[in-house]
């Protein structure tokens, strides 16, 4: 399978990067990764006529824990993340993100960044990103703008970037005092998506009440949401395995799959119920300090 | 010249001995040689336009704004070949498929036309810039449904056909069979789909065909498992247009795994042949993933209605299997020509059973043509996947255990040769220890207890037995032929003066190892080192004609003809031994490298010295040299066995399906590398516990296909695959030269009734019966909670 | 079509080439610069016959441009063995019969040079995640788990004689 033609360049800097989509409009595509683009590019689902290569921009690949938040560059690349002590320790649901996501060569050119623009909610970052309340720095001509990650998948396959804007920085708060996270998610093997997966992050009280709770849901929805209902849920009370169970059911009543070669949508419902209350409790397990 | 050369069979790489692998160090670095590394001066590029419908009728075909891409050299359609009757080529079972349409497309990625460019980049342009209109035809989809009266007739190219079946074809005694139903104490009666499948081989399918126009000889170098066999097809289809056999050179170079999908001839050849013909340039084709997934040979396709009578202590009966095939708009199985359902009558199995009455239908339908093998000899894993799932659903059915009732069936080791109700002579065995050694490694009494254990907690844990018999190394000539050409095969040996050797053959090796195996037969055979034997194969204007490897038949067929090449140059090495010491030839005893005089051992001829005689010193009135051709026609098949053991764990939440442990216990006689054979019972194992949970080709009522790429079509990865437990019992077969057995694809056979059986009987107890492969863990969690349970 | 220059070294070489922008990176490599060791399977980043090492680390070269490469360091599979002797990967498969038809087995073969180059005594699990972008259909895995376990021990033991190219014994 070959691409058809196109017109290539390198972008140095971030002012460079907006000019040229600025300059180009819908005709140009950024490459970071290239682990979704190029693929598709291939089958001619994607014809770009202009091409943007950020890996030029120097400066976007770090993981680092500043102003109380977890700031990582959009170049990062998963297999960065799944090395980084930082993420393994501190943010174990980061983690057992990027682990998962398509397979390990793949992992060692696709970004943080990619994953998320790509708006593809069979992607494993955004559910992760819902569950930790991160926030998205996008670049434009105007500079910075902060993007809360609820308001970044506005519609189905579209983020909330501009087309002159360039996806630069994601910031994760710092997890508070016994919060805990988990995503799990079940695959038909290695490499493919997830038939459906559970991000979940918890923070309970001194009393093991819940305080906070998120929960993202991964290719299940048409567009990377939350179950808010299933969080509303958990909220307020101490987390019991009735209370996860009663959670799972509600999760799985706001997911909104379709059939397809993975499964029944009546099996994917199902599959929610059933990793939403693995999650939860591996998080919750999490919070109260257990084993990661 | 001769120098003291160590003559055990250790020393010289002689059978029994895992010898690293001659071939190894070319592919270690890069230097394999594959149908895609062909690189030739001027060599053009061919892409293939497809169709996207299932059934429609071609309307027109524009190919302007192709032609008008600069570097773009023809658009060649079916109207093109029509002009040398190329559009319609014939397939190995008499049938006819079409090279390229004229007027209608009968399956989704058929091949509609081929642009032909300076290099593939331009091709891919090409054909993207090619306007086909479609005029969308009812599609058939369903084989039930191809053969019901209203259905749509497909093959109206051919005169007065007025439905869509094939052929009929049965075998057994009916009414023997239908009087043991009658009178058994328990029948059980389950449907069995077998779904198509796909060989995947890493490397796809491709040529690089090159036609001499001043010397008239075409040179196709091409992914083949059977190049001779190709040659000979090629002269009888496209002689009429001038391509004579002699000037026509298959070469088979590394093949990158073949597996049954790369003994067809395929429409891309074809064209890429025409093309080169008629443009005077090489042609290089490569199809792509998709290309290959969608449109090349697909593997099973059985629609079984099984049934199994026995006593109510356990002593089957009788068996009886109604089957329809599905075989896509036309029938290309890769079949020995005389058995339209492949071997598929070795289903009786390792039973020593005493009727049965097997009957297969063939139908038409709106999908690719095929019915290869997929690791397995003819249609022989449709067989035992279906007996061994009886045989389990028999053995719940009557509280028995699986073991148990297979021990209490098998054909006993004292009944081979054991002729079977349907024909086949097996033609050594020992089931009984197979199956005892297996249930031994794996503590077969433990696990059962720790199933009682966990099913006592409301935990899914499964056991499953898979007591499988193959039937490779096709064939005898009295049955055996594909269009007409006997399923012989070749070894040629030519020692050279200084006592090292070149041996050729007519199978192709695609992985199996030959360069190594081949010379540590002959080397056993003539005590050369394995080291000084070099092995060729492939390459038709060098090679003995043979019919190729597939079906599990290199070392039953080729194998075989290197031992009695080996012998023949033996007898004559011995007269020239008996000359050269002056004494008679009755008086020379062999060893492997050297005659030595009996009751002399320090008078003796190595072979090395032998050799260098034969072209210096040979005796007055002997032809010089030293060489010998053997085209070798087994007397039967071989039979390998072996008994597998699968331990399942099921998430009830998932519905997934964990292998947890698998132990293989394979019998496939005397044993040339054992290295090499733990080697291809790992591969099968994995080529069947990729269709038992995997692996799927399916298409949507509109005839598209479903799993037509990598994303889709899951072949296991390392992670997905378990540490396969591997042992043997050697049972030599009592015809073969060596007694050895084919063993390439008994796993692939045996694998998935173990995985299958091991799946069912953790939930048995809940009522389920039966679940048809792959059991993904849509379909599992499905039957589980029909079955009333909920897990979390 | 424009061409563009493209500049990097492979297996140590520098090379200058001319690319179209669409040209894969696999294709520059088999095709432009002859190196045919590295395979295509599959146009969708699952096969991973293609891996190359691109600074070092293992990548799908289907699944990138052959501009990409600008300004990298390549290694192909024709780069693993120095001066005819086999590195401890390629010894490994050699000696465990890790391979049969050889097709997945030079990307096989980068991806575990890579993992034994920054996982000094990988788990069998840690092995079979690491290659679980490599799809091989011949072998069941299980010989290459034992070859690449091989390498390791050869490359943490003392320095042994060098397996040295000859066929057979």
């Amino acid at each position: 399978m070959i691409p058809a033609s196109f017109e290539y360049v390198v972008a140095h800097s971030l002012e460079e990067t907006v000019g040229l989509l600025a300059k180009h409009g819908s005709d140009a595509k950024i490459l970071s990764g290239g682990m979704s683009l190029i693929p598709a590019m291939k089958l001619r689902l994607a014809q770009p006529v202009f091409i943007v290569d950020v890996n030029g921009v120097s400066g976007l690949e770090y993981i680092r824990e500043e102003h109380g938040e977890l700031r990582i560059g959009a170049m990062t690349r998963e297999a960065a993340l799944e090395r980084s002590s930082l993420v393994k320790h501190g943010y174990p649901i980061l983690f057992e993100t990027a682990k998962v996501i398509a397979d390990p060569l793949v992992r060692n050119r696709a970004t943080i960044g990619g994953n998320l623009a790509h708006a593809d909610p069979a992607n494993d970052h955004p559910a992760t990103m819902l569950a930790l309340g991160a926030t998205v720095v996008a670049h434009g001509p105007h500079g910075d703008r902060l993007i809360p990650i609820d308001e970044f998948f506005p519609s189905f396959f579209a983020s909330a970037l501009e087309p002159d804007e360039v996806l630069t920085e994601i910031r994760i708060p710092a997890p508070s005092v016994r919060s805990g996270g988990a995503y799990i998610k079940f695959e038909r093997k290695v490499g493919d998506y997830a038939i459906a997966a559970v991000a979940v992050n918890v923070t309970l009280d001194d009393h093991d009440t819940c305080i906070a709770a998120r929960i993202g849901l991964t290719n299940v929805t048409d567009v990377p949401a939350r179950a808010t209902s299933a969080e509303a849920s958990l909220v307020g009370h101490r987390i019991t395995e009735q209370a996860i169970a009663d959670a799972s059911r509600l999760a799985a009543h706001e997911s909104d799959p379709k059939s397809d070669l993975r499964g029944s949508a009546e099996y994917k419902r199902d599959l929610v119920r059933v990793l939403a209350g693995r999650a939860i409790g591996r998080a919750v397990s999490r919070a109260r300090g257990g084993s990661h | 010249m001769t120098q003291t050369i160590p003559m055990t069979a250790a020393a010289i790489g002689g059978m029994g001995h895992s010898m690293k692998r001659k071939e190894d160090p070319r592919f270690l670095q890069g230097k394999g040689n594959y149908v895609e590394d062909v690189n030739l001066p001027g060599m053009l590029w061919m892409d293939i336009v497809r169709s996207p419908y299932a059934h429609a009728k071609i309307v027109s075909i524009d190919a302007s704004k192709a032609l008008a891409i600069p570097g773009v050299l023809a658009v060649i359609t079916g109207k093109d070949l029509e002009a040398y009757n190329l559009h319609w080529m014939p397939t190995l079972m008499s049938d006819t498929q079409m090279v390229l349409p004229v007027d209608k497309v009968m399956y989704q990625a058929q091949e509609v036309a081929a642009v032909i460019a300076t290099d593939r980049y331009i091709a891919a342009d090409g054909a993207a810039a090619v306007d086909v209109e479609y005029e969308e035809l009812p599609v058939v989809v369903d084989p039930f449904k191809a053969l019901l009266p209203d259905a749509p007739v497909l093959r109206t190219d051919k005169p007065g056909k007025t439905d869509n079946h094939i052929f009929h074809w049965e075998v057994g005694d009916a009414a023997v069979t239908d009087k043991a139903f009658a009178e058994a104490d328990v029948v059980v009666k389950q449907d069995i789909y077998i779904p198509r499948i796909h060989v995947a081989s890493i490397e796809t399918c491709g040529c690089v065909a090159s036609f001499e126009k001043t010397e008239g000889k075409l040179t196709v170098w091409m992914t083949t498992q059977a190049p001779h066999a190709i040659r000979t097809v090629f002269a009888l289809v496209a002689g009429h247009v001038g391509l004579s056999e002699e000037k026509i050179r298959i070469i088979s170079p590394d093949i990158g795994g073949g597996f049954g999908g790369k003994v067809p001839v395929y429409p891309g050849y074809v064209i890429a042949v025409a093309a080169t013909v008629l443009i005077g340039k090489p042609v290089k084709w490569i199809e792509d993933r998709m290309e290959n997934l969608q449109a090349d040979s697909f593997a099973r396709d059985y629609h079984t209605t099984a049934e199994l009578a026995a006593t109510k202590d356990g002593k089957l009966t009788a068996l009886r299997f109604k089957t329809l095939a599905d075989h896509g708009y036309a029938d290309a199985a890769a079949n020995p020509s005389k058995f339209p359902a492949g071997l598929y009558h070795i289903c009786t199995g390792s039973y020593d059973l005493q009727a049965a009455h097997v009957e297969v239908d063939g139908a038409y339908t709106n999908k690719p043509p095929g019915g290869v093998a997929y690791r397995c000899s003819f249609r022989v894993t449709e067989a035992v996947h279906t007996i061994e799932r009886m045989v389990d659903i028999m053995a719940h059915q009557i509280g028995m255990d699986p073991a148990a009732l297979r021990m209490k069936n098998f054909i006993e080791k004292e009944q081979f040769p054991y002729k079977s109700v349907l024909g086949w002579e097996y033609d050594s065995g020992d089931y009984h220890a197979a199956l005892q050694k297996a249930m031994d490694i794996i503590g077969y009494d433990d696990l059962r207890r720790e199933q009682l254990e966990k099913r006592a907690r409301g935990e899914y844990m499964g056991i499953g037995i898979s007591s499988f018999t193959e039937i490779v190394g096709a064939g005898p000539s009295k049955d055996f032929d594909i269009l007409g050409i006997k399923m012989f095969d070749s070894a040629e040996i030519r020692v050279h003066p200084t006592g090292k050797a070149i041996a050729r053959f007519g199978t192709k090796s695609q992985g199996q190892g030959h360069e190594t195996t081949y010379a540590q037969i002959v080397a056993q055979e003539l005590g050369i080192p394995m080291a000084h034997v070099q092995v060729e194969e492939g390459d038709t204007d060098t090679a003995p004609y043979g019919l190729g490897t597939y079906a599990s038949r290199s070392t039953p067929t080729s194998g075989a003809a290197a031992a009695m090449a080996a012998r023949k140059i033996r007898d004559k090495a011995r007269k020239i031994a008996a000359y050269l010491m002056e004494v008679a030839e009755e008086d020379l005893e062999w060893e492997p490298g050297k005659f030595t005089v009996k009751g002399n051992p320090e008078a003796f001829k190595t072979i090395q010295e032998i050799a260098f005689a034969a072209y210096t010193n040979h005796p007055q009135g002997m032809e010089a040299g030293l060489e010998a051709t053997h085209y070798y026609d087994p007397p039967n098949l071989t039979y390998p066995f072996g008994s597998y053991i699968c331990v399942v764990d099921i998430d009830a939440g998932t519905g997934q399906v964990h292998v947890r442990r698998f132990v293989a216990v394979d019998d496939c006689g005397n044993i040339i590398n054992p290295m090499i054979v733990d080697g291809q019972i790992h591969g099968g194992l994995s080529m069947g516990l990729a269709p038992a949970l995997y692996e799927e080709i399916s298409y949507d009522e509109a005839g598209n296909c479903l799993g037509g790429s990598f994303i889709d079509y899951l072949v296991p990865t390392a992670v997905e695959t378990p540490n396969w437990e591997t042992d043997k019992t050697i049972t030599p077969s009592p015809h073969h030269p060596f007694g050895a057995k084919g063993v390439g694809e008994s796993a692939t056979v045996g694998a998935p009734p173990a995985i299958a059986n091991a799946v069912v009987d953790a939930l048995w107890h809940l009522g389920v019966r039966h679940i048809d492969i792959p059991m993904t863990p849509s379909k599992v969690w499905k039957v589980l909670r029909d079955h009333g349970v909920t897990g979390s | 079509m424009s061409m563009k220059t493209v500049n990097f070294t492979i297996n140590g070489e520098a090379k200058s080439v001319q690319a179209e922008s669409r040209q894969l990176l696999v294709h520059c490599i088999r095709e432009t610069l002859g190196l045919t060791g590295t395979h295509v399977g599959c146009e969708t980043s699952h096969c991973g016959a293609c891996t190359i090492h691109l600074d070092g680390e293992p990548v799908k070269s289907c699944t990138m441009f052959a501009v990409q490469a600008e300004g990298k360091s390549l290694t192909t599979v024709e780069g693993l063995a120095i001066g005819g002797t086999l590195n401890p990967v390629q010894e490994g498969f050699w000696e465990e019969h890790g391979l049969q038809c050889g097709f997945c087995t030079p990307g096989m073969m980068m991806t575990a040079t890579a993992l034994l180059r920054t996982v000094n005594e990988p788990t069998e699990t840690e092995i079979r995640e690491a290659i679980s972008g490599n799809l091989c259909r011949c072998t069941g895995y299980v010989n290459i788990v034992k070859a690449i376990q091989y390498a390791q021990r050869k490359m943490h033991a003392t320095p042994a004689p060098e397996a040295v190219l000859q066929g057979g014994d």
